[in-house]
């Protein structure tokens, strides 16, 4: 069973959202998808300052085995991207749930985050996968 | 039911990650395929290739019988140990499998065979041994590793004994030899120099852990396909199969014309596929920005349509590449499809990479 942490809350479709307290989120993949994916070997990130939408597809990671599209799990403003990824996409697999954040958004609507799982309803998530 | 091999218990306790595989319980990777791929370019790794089939045919008529069942010609082995890469065709030129063929002694011949063609391939053996004096026996009494990187001959050196370090002094490349109780062969699947060791199942687990305590890291299937692909080796099932010619698939090289008397199967329908000059080929793509070509992709030349038949990420050149079958017409560009998108890739010769080095 992969590490789920509990202050995060997480998207069916296997992306996690951490509230920074300040109207912004970080965005990144779970453990869990990373694991599924295997190697990163691309990650491609939206673009500072692009509107995004929940259910969006709005970057694409690309490991050895597959490439898979990552989904908005909230809507807002992206404030910032992970640069590192453009050249250590490694880190995704390494730390998916700290150096391996994908990018940071500013919210539209701070209660869309109320729609999001928490860490037990992801889990229970992954097991019906 | 799924197999497992001599080494699944070493593979589980390793922590590998398990697939199946056309029916075997394999692993993937210990961790990540990418490091292991390194392994193998710039040290020395191992694969559990147990799953492979052995078939050992013997009698009198074993030439006469591989001479007429496989497209390249056993007659060119005569050394004892030599080996040689063939396809086994059908009646119509397609590939049925694709096999390594060591010549041991005038009555007796070692075949290597696909796994996941197992079943077929000694069906048509048999079929097509009727009228010769063979004997063809399977031998699943033996596990098989795979050694493979430019540290890994030295570092087998170091769990040899006397007797089997004689046996394996000076082998030239595509030899096969029986030291003590092992059959090391120079042969492999990566594009490194190594050996690929056949073990008797009971020796097994022994020699896995004596390659490990010799520092040779544990590769899963993801990194042998990896390495094959950079190396721009076929694999059965992807690049090849029944209803492909040799011609098509970059296995021209693999078929004995002369003495143009021999009679093969697939022979027949093989010269009029080259009279007519109507058979697809086998390229390498190279995309050297983001992204990745993958199996099934379409490829577009001038108009025609051909297939990615292969594709991955190349870890040791650090972008994509792919093989792919096309109109003859192809140029030193196309176009493959990826994600909606066109996207130009450069066309070479199907081999990216040998021992370490990029060559093209």
């Amino acid at each position: 069973m992969s590490n789920i942490p509990s202050e995060l809350k997480y998207a069916t479709s296997h992306e996690w959202v951490r509230n920074e307290g300040d109207g912004t989120v970080t965005i990144g993949i779970t453990e869990h998808a990373q694991e599924l994916l295997g190697d990163m070997v691309f990650v491609e990130l939206p673009e500072v300052g692009e509107s995004i939408s929940t259910g969006d597809d709005v970057a694409v990671a690309e490991s050895v085995k597959a490439a898979s599209d990552i989904y908005a799990p909230i809507s807002g403003e992206v404030v910032e991207v992970n640069e590192d990824l453009e050249d250590s996409p490694e880190l995704v697999n390494s730390d998916a749930f700290g150096d391996g954040w994908m990018f940071k958004v500013k919210l539209d609507d701070e209660s869309e985050l109320n729609d999001l799982l928490d860490a037990e309803g992801y889990a229970n998530s992954i097991d019906e996968d | 039911m799924t197999n497992k091999t001599v080494l699944h218990a070493k593979h589980v306790a390793a922590g590998a990650k398990m697939v199946d595989f056309h029916g075997w319980d394999m692993p993937i990777n210990y961790g990540s395929q990418i490091e292991e791929h390194h392994a193998v370019r710039q040290d020395a790794g191992m694969f559990d290739v147990s799953h492979m089939t052995i078939v050992d045919i013997k009698g009198s008529g074993v030439k006469a019988f591989l001479r007429y069942l496989l497209a390249n010609d056993v007659e060119k082995l005569n050394v004892s140990g030599k080996a040689l890469y063939t396809g086994m065709l059908n009646h119509e030129g397609g590939v049925i499998d694709d096999l390594i063929v060591y010549f041991l002694a005038d009555d007796f011949y070692r075949l290597v065979v696909n796994s996941a063609t197992r079943e077929k391939d000694l069906a048509w053996m048999s079929e097509q041994s009727a009228d010769f004096d063979v004997t063809i026996t399977e031998r699943p009494e033996y596990g098989m590793i795979a050694v493979q990187g430019p540290q890994a001959k030295a570092k087998v050196a170091t769990i040899l004994d006397a007797e089997q370090t004689a046996a394996v002094d000076g082998m030239k490349p595509f030899f096969g030899v029986q030291a003590g109780e092992l059959f090391v062969a120079t042969t492999g699947y990566t594009g490194e120099s190594g050996y690929e060791i056949v073990v008797p199942e009971t020796m097994a687990e022994d020699l896995w852990q004596q390659l490990t305590d010799a520092g040779v890291q544990p590769c899963g299937l993801g990194a042998r396909d990896t390495l094959r692909l950079e190396a721009g080796m076929n694999l059965y099932g992807l690049d090849m199969d029944e209803s492909v010619s040799p011609l098509a698939a970059n296995m021209a090289w693999t078929i004995s014309w002369e003495p143009s008397d021999r009679d093969f199967i697939g022979r027949k329908a093989l010269e009029a596929q080259k009279a007519a000059g109507d058979q697809h080929k086998l390229v390498g793509l190279v995309l050297e920005e983001k992204g990745v070509l993958r199996s099934g992709l379409k490829v577009m030349v001038n108009g025609e349509e051909g297939v990615i038949t292969s594709g991955t990420f190349s870890p040791t050149l650090g972008h994509s590449i792919a093989m792919a079958r096309v109109p003859r017409s192809i140029g030193e560009t196309c176009e493959v499809e990826m994600r909606k998108k066109l996207v130009t890739v450069q066309v070479i010769k199907p081999s990216f990479v040998r021992n370490g080095k990029k060559v093209f």
